[in-house]
């Protein structure tokens, strides 16, 4: 396989280490290749909503765009494809038919195997794309086939890679591991449908599914899972004899099993097989010399050929077989939380049990007490290691961008300069993964809107190589990510011009903070015309939606011929908080230490009023509004000779109130529970916790506050 | 729903059990099989705003559970808080909540025969959110949804949107 040796041709290959991202990428596409797979199975042809087709598109869109970030070209010129169909539908200039169902379903199982490939370094044949782009733009053009289904190439009878049937692989615990296994002969070949219920029913077990089956009577069944065989052998045993199972690898087809695979079965055999190699080869060639600059794209396996080949001899089937294999262990965000919360627990316990044992006598209870101390290191040891899990540098997210960016720049005749700044802000693992594609978009949109081309940037008396700037940074409680460019910035009259032509609701009034929010709307865009980069109109609608689904906001500020700027705040929705807590009356609220500025005593004389009884006070030249947590709060006053006159400042979206309380009562890290869950939301109040006697304190969203003061 | 989930239920048995619990003087029954568990009362922190008869929210093993005082949701003359006073954790749909009462008398079987429909009156409880009266012996069990009662929108234990 001559491609994989062309690594190191280009130049400026090794400026960016891209390949710890592969991993991401490849886990994130299967996902979304997953997810578009259900959804198209689920789509309703007669009746298909916006939101189901919107939804579809939107999984070919991020997989077209994070293949060609990295370089692989195949796969995106086959999403594009794919994308432009989806595009037609979702803006009802097709009917959705079934024979596009077929093709999007095949080009999904296409674009798997061909990542596959790549994550195996390109090693294993080569899929030819092809015939099934030509059908999808003949589909997207609006030629419906006379008869769908046949006109699909039908698969060919596997040639199986005649690996010598290995004996069974060595279990390794946990690990995933591909199986087939052969029930039968059986009288009733349904009484084999059990086992396949059993993998449906017992969560974790693994997945399922049929392969066809080499005589009547014989079940075969390919297997993913991690339970050992003797596992499955007893669970089986309920259903079918231990003497009828057989178990073999699942990469090497057992003698019988040549029928061709259904599509959804196993991708890399169906696909892989069904293709001659010689399409193949060129579809691979020309997926190295489209981008020069792709070098690194090669996954460390493949870029050094000695190594390549002594993986392939020590493991036959990584030659023939390219599969998708974890390196990582992707755990459930819900584990973790549940791990952080039950760690939250522990935390308070041994906080009620330092408490309790603080009266008792040193001499008397040392060993208790010396127990109970390195029980509170222990806790503190635990909470950090498992606070780390969450945490990483927002370095993760930003080195993605270099190469990109750079790629990007060449195929536009971009000059393009990255700026990073606040790399080390640390960011919540589950909001990492979740802001990176909306700042995907955001920086390629910049790029390819913003940024204008040299010559233009010349005539405008700007300097040549244009400036994106990636910054990130704590502000209060939130973490704000700033993508700013130093490009063309937006024109209002285009987008008004754009949105009344779509239809939608503006005038000529409105001001540009509301013009800027036009381009949220789905289906925007201000690019005259589709490129494969962007003008589709998809990224800034998604970029909101996924902003919003994690509480966070997004603002646009722009001048005409100068730039713009797109601030994303998020929320820090951490399990785990550092909180102070404030008494009022008899009541304890909790506010995040992240928004406290500073605390300070107040005399009656330093408020003052204004007009409706508004309290200001001054702090520092600077006038800030007044909340009495007593008012908002109405807590009743049972002491009436304490009142509130501690002033807290707090800072959230940029401005400051000054909380009235009657005291401070500490700072400690707090669990920050849902009152959604049972309850519903409270105004002013972002959650609860559990305090150190077991009561509940609410926790203050100072945001909410802060909005209220000002608005 | 629960109400068509109820004949079915109770098709094969016939009889359904329910937990009865006083509120000053009347007698009402619930769905055994809602109740979580039934507790003492500890005074529950106070959300600000929120109705008269939303206690507030305690914590049940790390767990925030609002607290609905029955007797003020129903009118009753008094309502004290005394080491008799009893907190039934409901587990509705997902939801836990935990509703006070004046005492919890037994958990009682009901036959369909011995529930008879309920009157249209005037109470300070949705009619919808009757099932039925139950008679037993010279006692009469109001039967609640109260799985119903609780999702109402006047509950105010969800937001109206959901």
């Amino acid at each position: 396989m001559a491609e994989s040796y062309q690594e190191g041709s280009g130049a400026g290959g090794a400026d960016f280490d891209l390949s710890q991202f592969y991993q991401i990428f490849f886990e994130e596409a299967g996902e979304n290749l997953d997810q578009m797979e259900q959804m198209l199975l689920d789509l309703d042809l007669s009746a298909a909503n916006d939101e189901e087709l919107n939804g579809i598109f939107r999984c070919a869109h991020s997989i077209k765009g994070g293949a060609a970030t990295f370089g692989f070209s195949d796969v995106a010129e086959l999403t594009h494809q794919m994308e432009s169909l989806l595009d037609r539908l979702r803006r009802h200039e097709l009917q959705p038919i079934p024979q596009m169902v077929d093709v999007l379903l095949e080009s999904a199982d296409a674009s798997r195997s061909l990542l596959a490939r790549h994550q195996a370094g390109g090693q294993g044949e080569a899929v030819s794309t092809t015939s099934l782009v030509k059908r999808i733009s003949e589909l997207a053009a609006g030629v419906v086939p006379e008869d769908g289904p046949a006109a699909a190439p039908a698969p060919a009878p596997a040639p199986v890679a005649a690996a010598p049937a290995p004996a069974l692989k060595a279990h390794v615990p946990g690990q995933l591991r591909k199986l087939q296994i052969h029930i039968g002969p059986l009288e009733r070949a349904e009484q084999a449908d059990t086992i396949k219920e059993l993998f449906r029913d017992i969560p974790g077990l693994g997945s399922i599914s049929d392969l066809p089956s080499p005589q009547a009577g014989v079940r075969l069944f390919a297997v993913e899972t991690t339970s050992s065989t003797d596992d499955l052998l007893d669970l089986f045993a309920f259903h079918v004899s231990k003497e009828q199972v057989r178990f073999s690898d699942g990469d090497e087809a057992p003698a019988g099993a040549a029928a061709p695979a259904a599509p959804d079965i196993d991708p890399d055999h169906a696909v892989h097989e069904s293709e001659p190699p010689s399409g193949g080869a060129e579809v691979s060639y020309g997926f190295f010399s489209d981008a020069p600059g792709a070098p690194s794209a090669v996954p460390a396996a493949a870029a050094k050929p000695s190594a390549s080949k002594a993986v392939a001899a020590a493991e036959p089937k990584a030659a023939t077989q390219a599969q998708m294999e974890s390196t990582t262990i992707r755990v459930a965000v819900n584990k973790v939380d549940q791990l952080i919360n039950l760690v939250g627990e522990l935390v308070i316990t041994q906080a009620m049990l330092a408490q309790n044992s603080r009266g008792l006598d040193a001499g008397a209870y040392q060993q208790l007490l010396a127990g109970l101390a390195d029980l509170d290191r222990n806790t503190r040891d635990l909470q950090e290691s498992v606070m780390s899990i969450r945490m990483i540098p927002m370095s993760i997210v930003f080195s993605r961008f270099p190469r990109m960016l750079r790629d990007l720049a060449n195929k536009l005749g971009k000059k393009v300069e990255l700026v990073t700044l606040g790399e080390a802000t640390e960011l919540d693992k589950g909001l990492v993964e979740k802001i990176t594609d909306p700042l995907t978009h955001l920086v390629r949109n910049s790029c390819d809107h913003g940024i204008e081309m040299p010559a233009e940037r010349l005539a405008k008396g700007k300097p040549e190589l244009g400036t994106i700037t990636l910054s990130a940074s704590h502000q209060g409680g939130s973490i704000v990510i700033e993508v700013r460019d130093d490009g063309r910035g937006l024109s209002r009259e285009k987008i008004l011009r754009k949105a009344q032509e779509r239809g939608l609701d503006v005038s000529d009034q409105m001001s540009d903070a509301e013009v800027w929010q036009l381009i949220f709307a789905p289906g925007f865009s201000t690019a005259e015309e589709v490129t494969d980069v962007s003008g589709r109109g998809v990224g800034m609608d998604v970029v909101k939606r996924n902003i919003a689904a994690l509480n966070g906001s997004v603002e646009v500020d722009s001048a005409e011929g100068y730039g713009m700027k797109v601030s994303v705040r998020l929320p820090l929705t951490l399990a785990i908080m550092d909180g102070m807590s404030v008494g009022v009356g008899d009541e304890v609220y909790i506010l995040p230490l992240s928004s406290v500025v500073e605390s300070f005593q107040v005399n009656s004389g330093d408020v003052s009023t204004v007009a409706q009884g508004s309290q200001l006070v001054k702090v520092r030249e600077e006038y800030m509004p007044v909340i009495a947590l007593e008012k908002i709060f109405q807590v009743p006053r049972f002491d009436l000779n304490k009142s509130s006159n501690i002033m807290v400042v707090v800072e959230a979206d940029g401005s400051r109130v000054a909380l009235l309380v009657d005291e401070l009562l500490g700072q400690h890290q707090v669990v920050v529970k849902n009152l959604e869950t049972n309850y519903r939301k409270v105004p002013n109040v972002s959650g609860a916790t559990i305090l150190g006697d077991g009561t509940v304190a609410l926790i203050l969203d100072t945001g909410g506050l802060v909005r209220r003061a000002r608005h | 729903m629960s109400v068509m989930g109820k004949t079915a239920d109770s098709a094969p048995t016939g009889a359904r059990e329910y937990l009865t619990f006083r509120l000053d003087q009347e007698e009402y029954g619930i769905d055994i099989l809602k109740v979580q568990e039934i507790r003492g009362y500890e005074p529950p922190t106070r959300i600000a705003n929120a109705p008269e008869f939303i206690k507030g929210v305690t914590n049940l093993r790390g767990t925030i559970v609002p607290i609905v005082d029955m007797r003020l949701k129903f009118n009753c003359a008094q309502a004290d808080y005394n080491s008799f006073t009893v907190v039934i954790i409901l587990n509705l749909r997902n939801r836990v909540v935990g509703i006070v009462v004046d005492s919890v008398s037994d958990v009682m079987e009901l036959t369909p025969e011995s529930i008879r429909a309920a009157p249209d009156i005037e109470s300070a409880i949705d009619n919808s959110c009757i099932l039925g009266l139950g008679s037993v012996g010279e006692r009469m069990l109001i039967l609640l949804d109260i799985e119903k009662l609780m999702s109402s929108v006047d509950m105010g234990l969800v937001t109206a949107a959901d």
